[in-house]
């Protein structure tokens, strides 16, 4: 009898400590965060597009076709074409692309330059702190557009010159938050300790503080990838952002989409749907993040 | 306390000066200049004659050492000077602009915090059921709809629905009268008011509600609400009387600074309802080369930034002395 | 009896004649009425209100109704070539001494809107503005009028011309709807008043402004032309977003807009308001033009460029595109239509043109490999514009595909493009552009001839066979024999040497509301803009 009970509770126990399958872990998840899943759906949706577009769209997104100009959305075109002939479902696939490409590397630049430059800052404190902080408050309240006028003047227009002016607004937002993160951990003991203990700064920066601002860092990236979608949607409307022929979702509102608006409203409705659609996925991911790195931040 | 405001105060003198001077060369990098763009007209032809006497009667033909000067000097001097496009006061052509971008950031954000407020309150209480969920989704798909294209599917679905029920398509008012006094006056700006502070006012009431949600959530949170919901006091006035208050200092902020970006920052949705305001005015005068016009524009957005900021930090020592003395 | 019988069929047959004379005469038009405001979209706003000096066309759509011009295009019909009438002047004046001579006499009884008189001394001052401006005064036109030797008035009534040589170019540069009459007395005082200030003595005067948003004009009860206007005036709104202001017109927020629409927005406009809305469409007098840089290679090379303009199907694109963008006619180096401009088959003559696009394409690609170019790549420099440069500029690339040649854009916006194309020449390729007022092909031609004597060529290049070509056309009185010229100018500009080519020729499109009678479209957005024959139909409204 007791060979039999030492059996039962050793099953019993196994059951209590089984290793959850990675299936069971997200079910739970997203059963714990519904909004952050739905959202997390749509970032992976988007990157495989971005990603298989070669395989997935059925036209070239650049061919011109006198023949179906403005066709309404049907079996042959299913989102319907441009006032080129071009097909749309293409055009926003690539899209995906151009969007994820100006999306994550001017987050993650503006981001990485802002930890830096705010661990820094912190760091030093003092003279470097306060001349660092009214850089950054000078690059803030600078209107973007100007901005983006310049850099697009001066260098051109393209996607690599669209990164760069809109990276530049991240920059002093993230340096600013990680700044007051750095802050805190600045007067820690154990900073002074290693100082002392004639650690280098680089050493220090790296090994000590980043690390402690890794939650505000990332919770910044995600919340950035959404918004530097927008400004590219928006500085392509204005015509500073990407240009013909590239398919880019803000490039598509502007001009031809307008235009047409009234007898091929399909131009104007799909790319600020997808538009939409990608930013609200990225912001509800971001959440859910922020939720999961820094309860204290929690549900804003 | 007044130590602390004038400290800050000065601290904004290098952030404006900083700004003057980068916009200043920034603008200068552009190739072409403003008196090109103003003689090109037809075919790209220039009469090279004109094109000097422009030049020196704007002042751009002098050495950059001087022009930067006689613009820090008239800055100091609060001498804004003429518009190099038009040739007027740069104050008489803010000015008009002016007023109609304070009517709409007023306009929206009216609209906004009738709609976050309550919104952002119910969500917190409600916290993590479906009402939440809803009033989450909502707002954060205000934030992610670009508002320019919100605002041309505005203008097509009046367009649209008019002509379809009536017939005949209605299209909100063009121009604003700045003149108050007659009825006629008011219902049209009001009627082309409204659509853009709809537009904007969406994206607004968004980032109002979720920061409303938010400070809620904190509030509710605290000590001192677990005492009177212990002590029996009613929800309702738990939520009124000792939550609302204590919410609104971040929600104020958020909506302090959103109001300061609406002035001259609506670039887009102001082509899009054809408003003449701040935004179209920046954008006319960065593409004119109107280096004056740009230089103060630029700091009255900057300025308006800085101000704002400001003051949220001084109502937040104010309220936190420990702030103060840092 | 038979007289009776004769008086009754008399009778019943000036009955029926009676009749049938009322049913088939043609019902008495409504004639032009007296009444209502005009209100127009205008694109943009003009920087100040000087027309000598400026040379947007945001100048002369809310500006020009309130100047007379000495004479100007006929606004009361519609459009013909060369159809000059006068507005100050009393006749259309003969060219006197050999052509070299022309006299005009000045109406009586005309009034500037500040009361005072205007006389052949205000002309002569205006005309001394523009032709020889002084010190430190800016004339955008000055070199439409070389011709000028001088310009007097002999006595309060008459002007007087003297041109150094004829010039079928002379009239043309005088009716130019920029040379608004200014008064002497004020431009004695101050030859800068009128850029801040508009007091003229044409249909309207000035009834108030604000910056950014609108102008308006009522009407000039004093006006030299009695029944006109027939507006009691005129707001002009600026708005600057095409989409908006075919909106407003549909939502009749504005009557009309006085530049152009894209052909979508005309099919639009028809389809939402049907009846309520008149279509004018004409030929414009703007072309696109494909400009090469002579001093990059390998576009030093005429097979080069001859092959890049052999690829291009203008006859097919134009098809397709005038249903997507304001171009539509296929032309030369003369606005077409005009008595200077090729006729279809001479047009076909010229590379480029050829009827068959497939033979033409073969002798592109077999140019380039004789240049030694076949996988060539090079970027178009294009202006930041939809309509019609960027959609020009991707059917361009479109065209160069099919000879297997990769091309890609380059779009800045105004400001920098004009830089690159005057100032820096960084570009290989490039689209460029040119407008004119008045259809005057004698000089609008100086687009192509060397850059140390045109104001406008951008190639970098000097052919002094065609500056010899284009003075002789300039300096010769006889029609047929300009005629001549032209031709062999422009085969040797856009075929045998190539040095730039035009791709298609705009088209204007204007829907208005029904209820604006009384103007007539041009092949320019400048001309017939002083409104004074234009009437609103209550009726329509």
């Amino acid at each position: 009898m007791v060979v039999t009970s030492e059996v039962v509770v050793e099953s019993e126990f196994e059951t209590l400590t089984e290793k959850k399958s990675v299936g069971r872990t997200i079910v739970q998840l997203m059963r714990r965060k519904p909004l952050g899943a739905a959202g997390a759906m749509i970032v992976i949706v988007m990157i495989l597009m971005a990603m298989f577009a070669d395989f997935l769209t059925p036209y070239d997104p650049v061919a011109n076709s006198f023949a179906s100009m403005t066709e309404a959305p049907g079996w042959t075109h299913w989102l319907g074409t441009d006032q080129f002939g071009r097909d749309l479902l293409s055009r926003i696939i690539y899209g995906a692309r151009t969007a994820l490409l100006v999306g994550f590397t001017s987050s993650v630049i503006g981001a990485t330059a802002g930890l830096v430059l705010g661990v820094g800052s912190a760091y030093f404190g003092g003279r470097i702190d306060l001349i660092f902080q009214r850089v950054m408050d000078i690059f803030m309240a600078f209107p973007l557009i100007i901005m983006a006028l310049a850099v697009v003047s001066i260098f051109g227009t393209g996607a690599q010159n669209v990164i760069i002016a809109i990276t530049i607004p991240f920059i002093p937002r993230c340096a600013r938050v990680v700044r007051s993160s750095a802050l805190a951990i600045r007067e820690v003991p154990y900073i002074d300790a290693a100082r002392a203990n004639g650690f280098s700064h680089a050493r220090i920066i790296l090994r000590h503080m980043v690390p402690n601002v890794m939650a505000p860092y990332l919770i910044m990236i995600t919340a950035f990838v959404g918004q530097a979608i927008l400004l590219e949607a928006s500085l392509s409307y204005l015509g500073l952002g990407v240009q013909e022929p590239t398919p880019a979702w803000g490039l598509m509102l502007q001009g031809g989409a307008e235009e047409y608006a009234l007898s091929a409203p399909w131009m104007a409705i799909f790319p600020g749907v997808a538009i939409s659609l990608a930013v609200f996925g990225f912001n509800l991911f971001g959440d859910a993040v922020r939720d999961v790195l820094d309860p204290r931040l929690r549900s804003r | 306390m007044s130590q602390y405001i004038v400290k800050r105060l000065l601290l904004t003198i290098p952030t404006l000066l900083g700004a003057a001077i980068l916009v200043f060369f920034l603008m200068r990098l552009i190739p072409g200049d403003i008196c090109e763009l103003r003689l090109a007209g037809t075919g790209g032809y220039f009469d090279e004659a004109a094109l000097k006497i422009c030049r020196s009667e704007i002042g751009i033909d002098q050495p950059t050492i001087v022009q930067l000067g006689g613009y820090l000097w008239g800055l100091a001097t609060f001498n804004f000077g003429n518009s190099m496009w038009t040739g007027r006061p740069i104050v008489e052509e803010i000015g008009l602009r002016f007023e109609l971008s304070l009517m709409i950031a007023i306009l929206a954000t009216v609209t906004a915090t009738i709609i976050a407020i309550p919104l952002g309150t119910i969500s917190a209480i409600k916290q993590d059921t479906w009402i939440d969920y809803v009033v989450r989704s909502f707002s954060i798909a205000g934030i992610a709809i670009p508002s320019f294209w919100f605002g041309i599917l505005i203008i097509f679905g009046i367009l649209f629905t008019t002509q379809w029920w009536t017939g005949i398509p209605w299209m909100p008012p063009i121009q604003y009268k700045s003149d108050w006094t007659s009825w006629a006056n008011i219902s049209n700006n009001f009627g082309l008011l409204i659509w853009p502070a709809l537009a904007t006012g969406y994206r607004y009431s968004a980032v109002a509600t979720r920061m409303t949600r938010s400070a809620m959530l904190e509030v509710l949170r605290e000590d001192y609400i677990r005492t009177a919901r212990a002590k029996g006091l009613v929800e309702r006035l738990i939520i009124q009387r000792h939550s609302l208050k204590n919410a609104m200092l971040p929600v104020v902020t958020v909506i302090g600074l959103e109001f300061a970006f609406l002035m001259g920052g609506l670039v887009v949705t102001e082509q899009v309802f054809n408003l003449n305001g701040l935004g179209k005015l920046f954008v006319e005068s960065v593409t004119n080369y109107d280096y004056t016009m740009t230089q103060a524009l630029v700091m009255v957005v900057v300025a308006v930034f800085v101000f704002t900021n400001f003051l949220v930090d001084v109502f937040y020592a104010w309220l936190d002395p420990r702030i103060r003395y840092k | 009896m038979q007289f009776a019988r004769l008086i009754r069929s008399a009778l019943v047959l000036a009955a029926a004649a009676a009749v049938t004379i009322a049913y088939t005469a043609p019902s008495v038009a409504a004639g032009p009425a007296k009444g209502g405001v005009l209100k127009y979209v205008v694109p943009a706003e003009p920087p100040s209100f000087d027309g000598h000096r400026e040379t947007t066309f945001a100048l002369i759509h809310p500006i020009a109704p309130f100047y007379s011009l000495l004479i100007r295009v006929d606004p009361t019909v519609p459009y013909k070539s060369g159809n000059f009438v006068c507005d100050l002047c009393t006749d259309m004046p003969k060219a006197t001494d050999d052509g070299k001579t022309y006299t005009f006499k000045i109406r009586d009884g005309v009034k500037f809107s500040d009361g005072s008189t205007l006389t052949a001394q205000d002309v002569v001052a205006t005309y001394k503005k523009i032709i020889f401006p002084p010190q430190g005064v800016a004339s955008a036109r000055k070199a439409f009028y070389v011709m000028v030797d001088s310009v007097s008035a002999p006595d309060d009534h008459t002007v007087v011309f003297k041109l150094k040589y004829p010039s079928g170019a002379f009239l043309p540069a005088l009716a130019n709807p920029y040379n608004f009459i200014y008064s002497k007395a004020i431009l004695d005082k101050d030859m800068h008043w009128y850029e801040k200030n508009v007091m003229g003595s044409g249909p309207f005067i000035w009834d108030g402004r604000e910056a950014g948003a609108f102008i308006k004009g009522k009407r000039n009860p004093n006006f030299y032309i009695k029944g006109r206007p027939y507006l009691d005036g005129f707001e002009a709104i600026f708005a600057k977003k095409q989409s908006l202001r075919v909106q407003a017109i549909q939502g009749d927020r504005a009557a009309i807009e006085f530049r152009g629409f894209p052909p979508k927005s005309r099919d639009d406009l028809v389809k939402a308001l049907g009846d309520k809305i008149t279509v004018q469409e004409s030929n414009w007098n703007c072309v696109l033009i494909t400009t090469f840089n002579h001093k990059n290679k390998p576009f030093d090379d005429a097979r080069v460029r001859r092959a890049l303009t052999l690829a291009v199907d203008r006859w097919g694109g134009s098809k397709y595109l005038s249903s997507i963008a304001i171009v539509k006619a296929v032309g030369g180096v003369a606005f077409p239509g005009h008595s200077l401009a090729a006729t279809k088959e001479e047009l076909q003559q010229i590379a480029g043109y050829w009827p068959d696009i497939e033979k033409s394409r073969a002798e592109a690609k077999r140019l380039l490999k004789e240049a030694g170019q076949e996988n060539l790549k090079f970027t178009l420099n294009n202006r930041g514009v939809d309509q019609p440069y960027k959609i020009v500029g991707t059917w361009l690339i479109d065209q160069w595909k099919k000879i297997g040649l990769q091309v890609d854009q380059r779009v800045q916006p105004t400001g920098p493009f004009y830089a690159t194309l005057r100032k820096k020449k960084d570009y290989d390729v490039s689209l460029d552009f040119n407008c004119q007022a008045v259809v005057n092909p004698l000089l609008d031609v100086a687009k192509f001839i060397s850059d140390d004597v045109s104001g406008n060529q951008y190639g970098s290049y000097q052919d002094r066979e065609l500056d010899k070509m284009f003075n002789a056309m300039n300096q010769s009185g006889d029609p047929k024999e300009q005629r001549a010229i032209m031709r062999k100018f422009e085969k040797r500009a856009l075929d045998e040497q190539a040095h730039a080519f035009i791709s298609l020729w705009w088209y204007r499109i204007i829907p208005h509301r029904s209820y604006v009678k009384g103007w007539h479209i041009t092949p320019s957005h400048y001309l017939n803009q002083q409104l004074d024959s234009v009437w609103i139909d209550k009726s329509l409204m």
